[in-house]
């Protein structure tokens, strides 16, 4: 399966996507103008990926700031994990930033795969 | 000249740190965002404070640009808004302002409104409820026309921890403007914003 590795811009996270490498990771700032546009490309991957999963998807967010906008999106991955035998999330966040964590609680609230919190 | 010295008082005197006043697209927001984050930096704000203010001014920035549009370009000139960012002892202060259609200030008013008399536990319910809502509908679908998750100002709340305060100005017989300030507590004692 093609790898997704995105390097991370002012208002973009870095994004890789690897299943050989079993690496799944979203991290940093997300602010696209076009949040639907960015995060196509991954949402596809995922749809490819569910016809040939691992027996475990561990998926990282690392996120230091998403706007609104990108969080409806963050929601879609999630919801395509939630179809994916063996998925969780690692969801990490600052140990002074109680809004990543909040957000981290909500998500997990929303769907139905298991989160683990984790502090950097 | 003496404008020039004028202004300067104005933003001494209302501790503005920054103002932008013009155009509106993503490349400025990006440029007014690291001013901003640098500006808070250079002394050492805490990085919670920081966090939320950065999120309110994302928030506030994307709206105005995804939002307006070009009201009677001779006048306002092309998508055109006031943005600034204030710093007291105790606060920051996120300001904007924008023309509007004067037909859009009653359900604009109304949401404000709305999102006013809910507390931290009624901003995190209704965070939820529209996020919900926006689960069934995968990409695109779930994004307003905008590009937006109808999330904005219930966000800019929930970070800002206080009363969103607003004002509408009347232009002319079309067009009104839009005041709009989000208040960022520098520490938990510093109590409500008046």
């Amino acid at each position: 399966m093609d790898v997704i590795n995105l390097e991370p811009t002012e208002d973009t996270p870095k994004v890789i996507l690897d299943k050989d490498r079993q690496v799944f990771e979203i991290s940093g700032r997300s602010l696209p103008e076009d949040a639907a546009e960015f995060y196509q490309p991954i949402l596809d991957w995922l749809d490819e990926y569910e016809n040939q999963v691992n027996p475990d998807t561990k998926f990282m967010f690392k996120l230091e700031y998403f706007n609104t906008a990108s969080s409806k999106l963050i929601l879609d991955i999630l919801s395509k994990l939630e179809e994916i035998e063996g998925a969780s999330v690692i969801w990490y966040f600052h140990e002074d930033d109680e809004d990543m964590e909040e957000a981290g609680e909500e998500f997990s609230d929303l769907v139905d795969i298991p989160f683990d919190f984790k502090t950097y | 000249m003496k404008y020039i010295y004028d202004l300067h008082k104005v933003m001494l005197k209302q501790s503005l740190l920054l103002v932008y006043e013009g155009e509106f697209n993503q490349e400025i927001t990006k440029s007014v965002l690291a001013m901003a984050e640098r500006n808070m930096d250079s002394f050492g704000e805490q990085r919670k404070v920081k966090t939320k203010v950065f999120n309110i001014l994302v928030e506030l920035l994307q709206n105005i640009f995804k939002h307006s549009q070009s009201y009677q370009e001779e006048i306002y000139g092309k998508n055109n808004a006031i943005f600034s960012l204030a710093k007291t002892d105790d606060y920051y202060f996120v300001l904007s302002g924008n023309p509007l259609f004067t037909s859009e200030v009653a359900s604009l008013k109304n949401r404000l409104e709305q999102i006013n008399l809910l507390d931290a536990v009624g901003l995190k319910e209704e965070y939820r409820r529209i996020m919900k809502s926006n689960k069934s509908n995968v990409g695109k679908e779930g994004l307003s026309d905008k590009g937006g998750a109808g999330l904005g100002f219930i966000d800019m709340a929930k970070k800002s921890g206080n009363k969103i305060r607003f004002d509408f100005e009347k232009i002319n017989d079309e067009l009104s403007f839009f005041s709009l300030r989000l208040t960022v507590n520098r520490n938990p004692d510093a109590g409500d914003d008046d």
